[in-house]
């Protein structure tokens, strides 16, 4: 219920345009990966989807900022079934992989944005290594590519007040890792494979 | 329901007029041969499923008077903005006065329509929040480009608010000599609104059968002078004929009509001349075969003002 109230409510005030232009929306296992440039950029990339897909599809989200109790830990526990990771001071106990290959694991889907942070004038930032860590541990996941753009203007960084603007969300065609890739070049391969997915 | 008797021999008239048209298309579609002509004729058949849903939105809200109406301009008025500052670029430091203009200055100006309070009407954007969109942004702090970016904003809200808003605005006019008193108001605005439109497909239609040299190619390639010339006068023809439903006098009528014609053709060109400049063909994808809002009211957002003037110079 509030599920679909808030999907409803996020693409009226996006008029957001999705396109599945590398894939099919099916209910496969997937790891979405997505630029980061908003607060709303995780609602937004789980409204659009199909609700057969939201329902086994989590997304991760960093422990310190979804863990302040209220309303946002209220979502991101009952409505988006978050998998929440550490950010800071990580040890070999609190390894952020676990979390997400628990997930990957019991069959779910995960919506992750490898920035690590947003970054507000909407460019795209490196990848963190995660991506390459979960595409190495669970090779059988495909993993796609999102752009997300003009969420930015949105909600900007330090806003509180969303302005409606069009948005458009587009899923690129998935990528898996290839024999042998080392680290850097998967990282740069993914994140050009996100860039490509840039309208205009 | 308040339709009196000429407002439903109006609606039935648009009602005839899209039943003739999807025969026709249901027509062209068996016997089209090329990919091209195909094409053409799927544009041609979506336009008019589009029209259809304009059609009875429209209709619907004039069935249901004064307020829904004031509401539906103002829901047109907001997506037709958004369409607007999306393609405009904007910086973080306009995002304060972009949420006044949508939350705040678009319900307060369409608010003071449906109170009929006209003395605010008409200063409130071009007065208030043309004062009021540079103080914002100059708390804000950021200089670069400043100029540009405030009158982005205030073109966006008197185009796509203001200008458009005067539609409405007829039936807040005490008319002279309205067959069937001033509940009779919601038929200038249909006048306005029908003949805006109808120049737009009478001269697609024109410039589609024999359209040869294009007005401003560079602009809008699909404008030409046959277009204009032959759509134009097509529809002064059917608003002249129209008169009855007014307090025009035939001559009147078609007078009013080429106005919001010549209006109109200008609108679409402004706005072309944005969309060029952004490298876009349409302002969204909201209406299939039409584009965005903006694009199915830029004819309105130039005529609705002159007209409103016109008529409450010489007729109230």
């Amino acid at each position: 219920m509030t599920a679909s109230l808030l999907a409803s409510f996020t693409r009226l005030l996006t008029g957001v345009r999705t396109r599945w232009q590398g894939c099919a929306p099916v209910a496969e296992q997937r790891v979405y990966f997505a630029n980061h440039t908003s607060n709303l950029d995780l609602i937004l990339l789980w409204a659009v989807m199909p609700p057969e897909i939201r329902r086994r599809t989590r997304p991760v989200g960093a422990r310190d900022y979804w863990e302040k109790g209220g309303i946002r830990e209220w979502l991101a526990r009952r409505v988006f079934h978050a998998v929440f990771i550490e950010r800071h001071a990580v040890t070999r106990e609190n390894n952020p992989l676990v979390p997400m290959l628990d997930a990957l694991r019991d069959g779910d889907s995960l919506i992750i944005f490898p920035e690590g942070t947003r970054n507000p004038d909407g460019e795209v930032n490196p990848f963190k290594p995660g991506l390459f860590h979960l595409a190495k541990a669970q090779p059988q996941v495909a993993l796609v590519p999102v752009f997300i753009e003009n969420l930015n203007r949105v909600l900007p960084k330090g806003e509180v007040l969303p302005v409606p603007m069009l948005c458009t969300v587009t899923f690129g065609e998935p990528l898996r890792l290839a024999p042998g890739e080392a680290k850097p070049q998967f990282l740069t391969r993914a994140r050009e494979a996100l860039l490509a997915l840039r309208p205009r | 329901m308040n339709l009196d008797r000429q407002t439903l021999c109006l609606l039935g008239g648009v009602l005839a007029l899209l039943v003739v048209a999807s025969i026709i298309g249901a027509f062209l579609k068996v016997r089209v041969q090329s990919e091209r002509a195909r094409r053409v004729v799927d544009n041609l058949n979506a336009r008019t499923r589009a029209w259809w849903f304009m059609a009875l939105f429209f209709g619907s809200a004039l069935a249901m008077g004064r307020t829904a109406l004031v509401v539906m301009f103002a829901l047109l008025s907001f997506l037709a903005l958004r369409e607007f500052i999306t393609l405009t670029p904007t910086r973080r430091a306009d995002h304060r006065a972009l949420f006044w203009s949508f939350f705040i200055i678009l319900p307060l100006h369409y608010w003071t329509l449906a109170i009929a309070w006209y003395g605010l009407f008409v200063i409130l954007i071009p007065v208030y929040a043309f004062l009021f969109i540079p103080m914002r942004n100059a708390l804000a702090g950021d200089t670069e480009h400043f100029l540009e970016r405030t009158a982005k904003t205030q073109w966006g809200l008197m185009i796509a608010v203001y200008c458009v808003s005067h539609a409405p605005a007829l039936l807040i006019l005490d008319v002279r000599g309205m067959p069937g008193g001033s509940g009779g108001n919601a038929r200038l605005l249909f006048f306005l609104v029908l003949i805006a439109q109808l120049s737009d497909v009478l001269q697609y239609v024109w410039g589609k059968l024999c359209g040869r040299r294009p007005i401003a190619p560079k602009l809008s390639p699909n404008k030409t002078i046959e277009g204009l010339v032959g759509g134009g006068l097509s529809t002064v023809a059917v608003g002249a004929a129209l008169w009855w439903s007014t307090p025009f006098t035939p001559l009147h009528a078609a007078g009013l009509s080429a106005v919001i014609v010549v209006m109109g053709f200008f609108g679409g060109l402004v706005m072309s001349a944005i969309k060029r400049d952004r490298g876009v063909k349409d302002y969204g994808e909201l209406i299939p075969g039409h584009g965005g809002v903006l694009d199915r009211i830029d004819s309105i957002c130039f005529a609705a003002p002159v007209f409103f003037h016109l008529v409450r110079w010489i007729w109230t």
